[in-house]
């Protein structure tokens, strides 16, 4: 197995607050890692830095050996990593099918024809991205409603919509930040299908999620993290029975109360 | 072909077309300019130096679009750094500092104006520009530098993190703008045949925000629907006499009142 994320040392600090603190895990490729913690652990703040939309206040990231710590989210997405968003971000104003293309963007051709014209009369660009967006939309399962605005779809099929927004870049790694908030127990089982389409796609997917059963149904390995630290970091079977994590999540039995 | 009077209505009303989709275009990627004034006085007192010269117009024409462009890439540069009414405020001081860099520029006749200027701007060269420039933003909303700047102005973080460089979207949608607004400005110096730096004042910049404002930001056609009427309702108005601006105004308050977002709404997307 070769490692395809590897974060190092990580930490991040807000005004008065660590949000992140020496946080180091390795993701491999074409496993499907997940991030579970209790809320405030750290886990959108360690999205935020692995996709490039936050600076660690120390430590580095790589991907495939890379250090690409400092690189901005859209050279973070051409190199192979997309994500999508806890609250959704859509571009309200753009059809279905154009928010998927805009996550094309980065894969259609800039050469000096593209750049003299300003890509305005590149139509086999245009063409090529847009059979890509729709095969996208399929592919995750709203096909049917491409010319919609995102507004018009329930919460569900906009987050469907946001992963095939992040497919449509080719990417290598994943990142899903609770793909599954606010979906009933049969969408969830959909979207676990889904998960596993996507990694069978050799993209190596790395998610955060609060829902237990998809966690421990799709997940190879699992980095539990708790106030900014790793607690632990392993097998579902192994995390599942680490006192910590339980502690963490359902309080220490016999431990004074904090002032907190 | 028209009779004098109404050619060089046409003649006005193409430019004020220009000017209004000069503005649509960094507006599209939500960069409000209130200074295309400025941009307008560049390509205007470039092209006439020009021509004045002896250069032909249509190079004349294009050096002054091209140098007003290389300004909007000096102003779009610290406009990346702030958002919203920010960059109103910078924007309308950079058509002020060009008005009074030009208000005192004596090779250009300083105060006293630019005179004898050839009469070089026929209807003809005013619609072909409009024409192209209307083109290049019809064709923008399907293409990939439209979409990613329409994604610009409805979520940065989001259109980032998708791979769109901000900086370079923003300045393309600014330079744009300027290069459209300094060919409106050099088609305009060679129909006034005299120009001073006081016809390129803010107002000129407001009215042309307003032509985007009333016509509608989100459709291609909004803009040169409100320059449309904005240029050529008070024409129709002369018989009200005194009145002719109150009650134009009066229009205007209510249509910002029944159409807040303007008079055309955004297209709505369909199967292509």
């Amino acid at each position: 197995m070769t490692v395809l994320l590897q974060i190092d040392g990580v930490s991040r600090y807000f005004a008065g607050y660590t949000a992140l603190s020496d946080v180091s895990t390795a993701v491999e490729t074409g496993t499907i890692h997940a991030v579970i913690g209790p809320n405030g652990a750290g886990k959108t703040t360690l999205f935020n830095v692995v996709s490039g939309v936050l600076l660690p206040s120390s430590g580095q990231v790589r991907f495939a050996g890379v250090d690409y710590t400092r690189r901005k989210p859209d050279r973070v997405l051409a190199m192979g990593i997309a994500r999508n968003f806890q609250q959704v971000r859509l571009f309200r104003g753009l059809s279905v099918l154009e928010n998927v293309m805009i996550g094309r963007h980065c894969r259609m051709a800039t050469g000096a024809r593209g750049l003299l014209g300003l890509g305005i009369f590149n139509r086999a660009a245009e063409t090529q991205a847009r059979a890509t967006a729709r095969e996208m939309l399929e592919f995750v399962g709203i096909g049917a409603r491409n010319e919609r605005l995102p507004g018009e779809l329930t919460l569900v099929d906009q987050r469907r919509l946001e992963i095939a927004r992040a497919l449509a870049s080719d990417p290598r790694l994943l990142l899903l930040d609770e793909p599954a908030a606010g979906m009933n127990p049969a969408e969830v089982r959909e979207l676990t299908g889904l998960i596993g389409r996507i990694r069978d796609r050799g993209i190596t997917i790395l998610m955060v999620e609060h829902h237990m059963r998809l966690v421990m149904a799709a997940a190879d390995r699992i980095t539990v993290l708790s106030a900014g630290r790793v607690i632990a970091d392993g097998p579902p079977q192994q995390v599942q029975r680490d006192e910590l994590v339980i502690a963490a999540y359902l309080g220490k039995p016999h431990a004074p109360a904090h002032g907190r | 072909m028209l009779g004098g009077y109404w050619e060089s209505i046409a003649i006005f009303l193409g430019i004020n077309v220009l000017m209004s989709i000069s503005l649509y275009v960094p507006m599209s990627a939500g960069l409000i300019s209130l200074g295309q004034g400025g941009f307008m006085a560049i390509g205007a007192y470039v092209s006439a130096l020009l021509t004045k010269g002896g250069v032909p117009f249509a190079p004349a024409l294009l050096a002054g679009s091209a140098v007003a462009a290389a300004a909007g890439l000096l102003v779009g540069t610290p406009a990346l750094r702030i958002r919203g009414i920010y960059v109103m405020i910078l924007t309308l001081g950079f058509g002020e500092i060009v008005r009074v860099f030009f208000l005192n520029f004596d090779p250009a006749g300083g105060a006293s104006g630019l005179v004898g200027i050839p009469p070089l701007t026929t209807l003809p060269a005013v619609l072909a520009a409009c024409a192209v420039a209307f083109l290049i933003v019809w064709r923008l909303r399907h293409a990939r530098l439209g979409r990613a700047m329409i994604a610009v102005h409805e979520d940065e973080v989001a259109a980032e993190a998708m791979g769109i460089n901000l900086t370079r979207t923003k300045l393309l949608a600014f330079s744009i703008g300027a290069f459209i607004a300094g060919l409106a400005g050099g088609l305009y110096a060679h129909e006034a045949l005299f120009i001073d730096a006081n016809q390129f004042d803010f107002s000129r910049s407001a009215v042309t925000f307003l032509y985007v404002v009333l016509g509608g930001a989100a459709n291609p056609f909004g803009p040169v629907l409100g320059a449309a009427i904005v240029t050529l309702l008070p024409e129709f108005l002369r018989f009200l006499q005194d009145w002719r601006m109150t009650f134009f105004g009066s229009l205007l308050i209510l249509a910002a009142i029944w159409r807040p977002d303007g008079l055309l709404k955004a297209p709505v997307p369909r199967s292509r």
